[in-house]
């Protein structure tokens, strides 16, 4: 059932009218600051309104202009967008308290600039969130991409440069070369764009180039970060670690693994997918990048490089839930994202915490540094165990659920990965809590505490980690009704 | 009134020319005004009649009242109406442009620069609206004249540019000549309507396979389709900025409207697609236009070169356009039409903006523009991002349906091209935007080495840069309603 | 073949002068050596339309008037088509502005370069 509302443009453009007020306050650094929150706070607001409507099983439409014969700039509001808009809008707030604090201790420049690009980044992922149909996916995910790339080079040195390059060539070059065509084919083969549940592109063409096709939607969509496209990401690590946080634990990586997920699940359907065997292709290759990801984990010092490179893997877990084609696979699969989310940046928030106070980048040098900043590494230490999918914290539940569903769809070998995978996440990050707080090191005699504004935020997030455990409810509920109303029951 | 129109859209800019040197000789800071006045009211006719043609359907109108075939028409329908909106809309916005930079560069010149502005934009105007084939040649003399004349008085090399034009653009009239002698000679007409009725009941004469030859060499020199582009980067750089603004948007475009006209409507559809290969080698040509052009825009350290090399590449793209021969194809490469013009129209535009606050136009002047000039930048970034092809952009759009109708036919190599194109205009405007942003590895700033600090372009220049950027995203989001309601009127049937 | 060469003896002049023209322009390194090969390319063409206009056995287009001023009755094939005659007009006048533009252009290089022959200026533009 649908009915159309304006709410889900009015989501968007309230950050884009965000970005001209940050810009018109440049001089008053304090009222610039109180516009993100207020903005924020809105967008969140806007969106959680919408959520009462989508839970009892409507869904809300705005079409706009027609771009294209048939296909027109529209929105749609469901399960699947409603959870990712809700994750980034909240997580918007927390990040940018953090924000607040980061870039003041360090006395960054630009910030007007940083504010005003992170708005528009942030109406472009909510953009790709209520996206309903390709086109406007596309849209929406390349103003990500140029939004985002002030963000990453913010420090504009030549390291700067070097990762901005790299990121607009992955970026650009796998959106323009591969994911661009493949949407026009996917017009050509059947003549819509439009998101539905039974998939599109019913024998719309001949195997192989529906094959073909999704072969070049997966090479795409280089956001999510699916190797051989993934090396973006660990260079982007040169951006502020609130950028780093945000977008690349969150809204850039959440948008590329969001996309494959539309365009498994609502393009091709999950039992396309089965008869063409996508399902069991698209597992045994990020089979490859989760055991990657997380061997290439093990060996960085950097601890912003190691957490760049779990996230690698963590993505997959996420594409592996929409390859799993199974209801309670997919389920596993949409949670992983708030999951994840929650935890990932709960780590960033702490590396940056630890980088402003001390200067320190890694791992091998906080040794001991726990007992001097003993709130920074708990939060830490309870992000890790989210990640990792220990219970009492939120990331338990997506494991299971993913555990769950491959062996709802018989498939063992992609069970062993995940808890081979799940031991290498131990493996490469209880070390640091427990060197952080049992080594000796008696190198931190001056270090307090990291300031305020860079401790609530991963403090509050560790909270939701933990909260999410006992009650994933509002997650798990729309997570569950995204894989019940593709695959009924 | 209204129904002289489309005369007067041409009328006003040549009387409006002559009458400039006068009020030159009187007060030198009239022109300025005298010349958007022309231009205003050339634009008003240009939509008056872009309203009755949608309206109304093609119009007709005799010149003197004489009949065609005997007398000269001028014919308006859909494409031309389009075009014309195009042509004196695009001319006014350089128009307006044009007083600081004709100020800085040609100090003392402004009077006769005005004249020949006018008349140059005359010629355009007149291209476009004529219905009769040599009434086509004179116009397109009289604006080709008036382009060798604007770009020679560029800065240094610029003679020696404009001399290799005239040479080359010449020998292309004169086969546009040629070809109409060659016509004339089987058919005895030269009103388009006309030949179009006559030329397929004699479609097996030797001679008129020759015309088509003809045609085909003179207009592509003309719209500098890759090999016959050499004229074209040397041209456009040298000249001063207001002439390539002019210019450079329009004289191609003109050029492919012009071959359409021809192929499409002189010698009909199914004589070009199917008796000739005549748009398979245009498909070919368009193809390695596209590639030529990129690759060598890559080459390039002045900006203004490598933006006449990214021309040389959008015209590929029409060209490869027309040459796939479906509807989807023609239907974007008459889009890229409108939107390749306002595009370029943008990027020389903040060419000569830059030239103006930089005394230079190599890429290196670009260093730390986006704190110096952020709103120009801004509209620089819009347009690139067009050119690039990111939607809502006009230029996504038209790319769209070329890729569409390339892949509906098969012309793999035409399809790889313009994605090849569009990643190699991310390098080239990327690097543009690398240098605005300002990398140091030292943390020390250099300043251009004038003393004084550089500010934003002055209103008169900012606001047609701004006019554009805006126009880009409008044409981009309401592109159905313009293919709509103009440009599916304009597809030949194929 | 003389059939070929002789009836058409008007084409076969014309392109010869046409790739004189082409080859001056193309082959001379001496900048007003290339504007005479334009001109002499233009002239060509107007030959060409002009041979096109004529008829055998027929005479200048002048209507002839019967003795009550009124004009006879026209029979087309006595007369030679005006039409090709009056589109030169238009284009003698294209080709001498061009020839004005092209040679105000060369006093721009004579004045900026000091010579006129083209390996002179490219070897200037070069260093």
């Amino acid at each position: 059932m649908e009915t159309a509302s304006v709410k889900p443009v009015l989501a968007i453009a309230v950050s884009l009218f965000g970005t001209l007020l940050i810009v018109a306050f440049r001089k008053k650094p304090n009222i610039r600051e109180l516009c993100t929150f207020i903005i924020a706070f809105v967008k969140f607001g806007i969106i959680a309104s919408m959520l009462p409507a989508v839970l009892a099983g409507s869904r809300l439409r705005c079409d706009l202009v027609d771009l294209l014969p048939g296909v027109g700039l529209a929105f749609r509001v469901d399960s699947l967008g409603l959870l990712f808009a809700l994750v980034s809008s909240s997580l918007w707030i927390a990040t940018s308290l953090y924000s607040v604090g980061y870039m003041r201790s360090l006395k960054e420049h630009s910030q007007t600039r940083y504010y005003a690009f992170f708005a528009l980044a942030l109406s472009s992922a909510v953009g790709v969130a209520f996206a309903g149909n390709i086109l406007t996916l596309y849209l929406f995910y390349e103003m990500l991409s140029l939004s985002t790339y002030p963000l990453v080079t913010h420090h504009q040195d030549s390291e700067a440069r070097f990762a901005g390059r790299k990121y607009l060539t992955y970026l650009m070059g796998t959106s323009i070369g591969f994911f661009l065509p493949a949407v026009i084919l996917t017009y050509y083969f059947s003549g819509t764009l439009n998101f539905t549940e039974q998939g599109i592109l019913t024998g719309a063409a001949s195997d192989t180039m529906l094959t073909v096709v999704f072969i070049l939607y997966i090479l795409g969509i280089g956001k999510a970060a699916i190797m051989p496209i993934h090396a973006w990401l660990p260079s982007a690590m040169v951006a502020p670690t609130p950028v780093s946080s945000l977008l690349h634990a969150v809204a850039v990586v959440k948008v590329g693994v969001f996309s494959v997920l539309r365009i498994c699940l609502h393009v091709f359907g999950p039992y396309m997918m089965h008869d063409l065997s996508l399902n069991v292709f698209l597992l045994y290759f990020v089979s490859a990048t989760i055991l990657l990801g997380s061997l290439f984990a093990l060996k960085q010092d950097n601890l912003k490089a190691r957490l760049a490179y779990s996230t690698i893997s963590q993505l997959s877990y996420i594409v592996l839930g929409g390859g799993l084609a199974g209801i309670i696979g997919i389920t596993g699969g949409i949670l992983h994202i708030v999951m994840h989310a929650f935890g990932k940046i709960t780590l960033f928030f702490c590396a940056g915490a630890i980088m402003v106070n001390t200067g320190l980048k890694n791992i091998s040098e906080m040794r001991g540094i726990g007992r001097k900043m003993p709130v920074t590494m708990a939060a830490f230490f309870f992000g890790s165990l989210s990640i990792i999918g220990i219970p009492p914290l939120g990331g338990f539940w997506s494991k299971w659920y993913l555990a769950l569903g491959c062996i709802q769809v018989d498939q063992i070998p992609i069970l062993v990965v995940l808890l081979t995978s799940s031991l290498l996440n131990a493996a490469y990050f209880l070390p640091i809590s427990y060197n952080a707080f049992f080594a000796d090191q008696d190198r931190y005699s001056e270090v307090r505490e990291a300031p305020l504004l860079t401790v609530i935020p991963p403090v509050f997030t560790a909270l939701v980690s933990f909260l999410l455990f006992i009650y994933p409810g509002v997650f798990l509920d729309l997570a569950k009704m995204t894989a019940q109303a593709l695959l009924g029951g | 009134m209204k129904e002289h129109a489309p005369v007067l859209i041409v009328v006003f800019p040549i009387m409006f020319a002559f009458i400039t040197p006068l009020l030159g000789w009187i007060r030198k800071s009239l022109c300025y005004p005298w010349v958007i006045l022309a231009l205003s009211l050339s634009t008003i006719c240009s939509l008056i009649t872009l309203e009755e043609v949608m309206t109304g359907g093609v119009i007709h109108y005799y010149l003197g009242s004489w009949l065609p075939p005997w007398g000269i028409e001028y014919v308006v329908d859909h494409l031309n109406a389009m075009m014309l909106v195009i042509v004196s809309g695009a001319a006014l916005l350089v128009a307006i442009y044009s007083r600081r930079s004709i100020e800085a560069e040609l100090p003392g010149k402004m009077v006769y620069f005005y004249t020949i502005f006018l008349l140059q934009t005359t010629g355009f105007l007149g291209i476009v609206v004529t219905g009769d084939m040599f009434n086509l040649y004179v116009f397109l003399e009289i604006a080709s004249l008036a382009g060798y004349t604007l770009i020679a008085i560029g800065e240094d090399g610029a003679p020696l540019a404009s001399f290799r034009y005239i040479i080359m653009g010449t020998v292309g009239a004169c086969f546009y000549l040629l070809g109409v002698g060659y016509l004339y000679m089987v058919t005895g007409s030269l009103n388009m309507a006309d030949l179009a009725t006559i030329i397929p009941l004699i479609s097996d004469s030797k001679v008129v396979l020759t015309a088509f030859a003809f045609f085909m060499a003179g207009i592509a020199i003309k719209m500098a389709l890759f090999p016959l582009h050499v004229w074209l980067p040397d041209a456009y750089t040298r000249a001063p900025s207001t002439s390539s603004a002019l210019i450079a948007p329009l004289m191609t475009k003109i050029s492919v409207y012009v071959m359409i006209r021809i192929f499409f409507t002189v010698f009909n559809p199914s004589f070009t697609v199917d008796v000739l290969p005549a748009t398979d080698i245009l498909l070919w040509l368009g193809t390695i236009a596209i590639f030529g052009g990129a690759i060598m825009a890559l080459a390039q350290t002045d900006f203004k070169r490598m933006l006449c090399y990214i021309v040389v590449a959008e015209v590929g793209y029409m060209v490869g356009g027309i040459g796939v021969a479906n509807s989807i194809a023609m239907q974007g490469a008459v889009l890229h039409l409108l939107n390749d013009a306002v595009m370029t129209l943008g990027l020389f535009i903040v060419a000569g903006i830059v030239t103006y606050q930089m005394k230079g136009h190599l890429l290196s002047d670009f260093n730390a523009l986006f704190r110096k000039m952020p709103l120009t930048m801004v509209t620089f970034v819009v347009v690139a991002l067009s050119v690039i092809g990111v939607p809502p952009t006009c230029g996504f759009f038209s790319k769209w349906y070329l890729l569409q109708g390339g892949i509906m036919a098969g012309a793999w190599g035409f399809v790889v091209a313009l994605l090849l194109s569009s990643l190699i205009n991310i390098i080239l405007f990327f690097r543009i935007f690398e240098l605005g942003y300002v990398f140091q590895s030292d943390g020390s700033h250099h300043d251009h080495g004038h003393g004084g600090f550089i500010h934003e372009a002055p209103a008169s220049m900012l606001l047609p840069s701004v006019v554009v950027a805006l126009g880009i995203l409008a044409i981009g989001i309401y592109n159905q309603v313009i293919i709509n309601n103009i440009i599916t009127y304009v597809i030949p049937k194929f | 073949m003389i059939e070929l060469i002789a009836g058409k003896y008007n084409y076969w002049i014309y392109i010869i002068l046409m790739m004189i023209g082409f080859y001056a322009m193309i082959g001379k390194r001496n900048m007003v050596k290339k504007v005479i090969g334009m001109n002499i390319f233009q002239t060509s063409i107007i030959l060409f339309y002009i041979s096109i206009a004529f008829k055998k056995g027929a005479t200048l287009p002048i209507i002839r008037e019967t003795a009550d001023h009124v004009a006879a009755a026209v029979e087309v094939s006595q007369y030679i088509n005006p039409l090709p005659h009056v589109l030169m007009l238009t284009a003698i006048v294209v080709m001498v502005a061009t020839l004005g533009v092209a040679i105000a252009i060369l006093i721009l290089i004579y004045r900026r370069y000091g010579t006129l022959e083209e390996d002179e200026i490219l070897k200037k533009v070069k260093s």
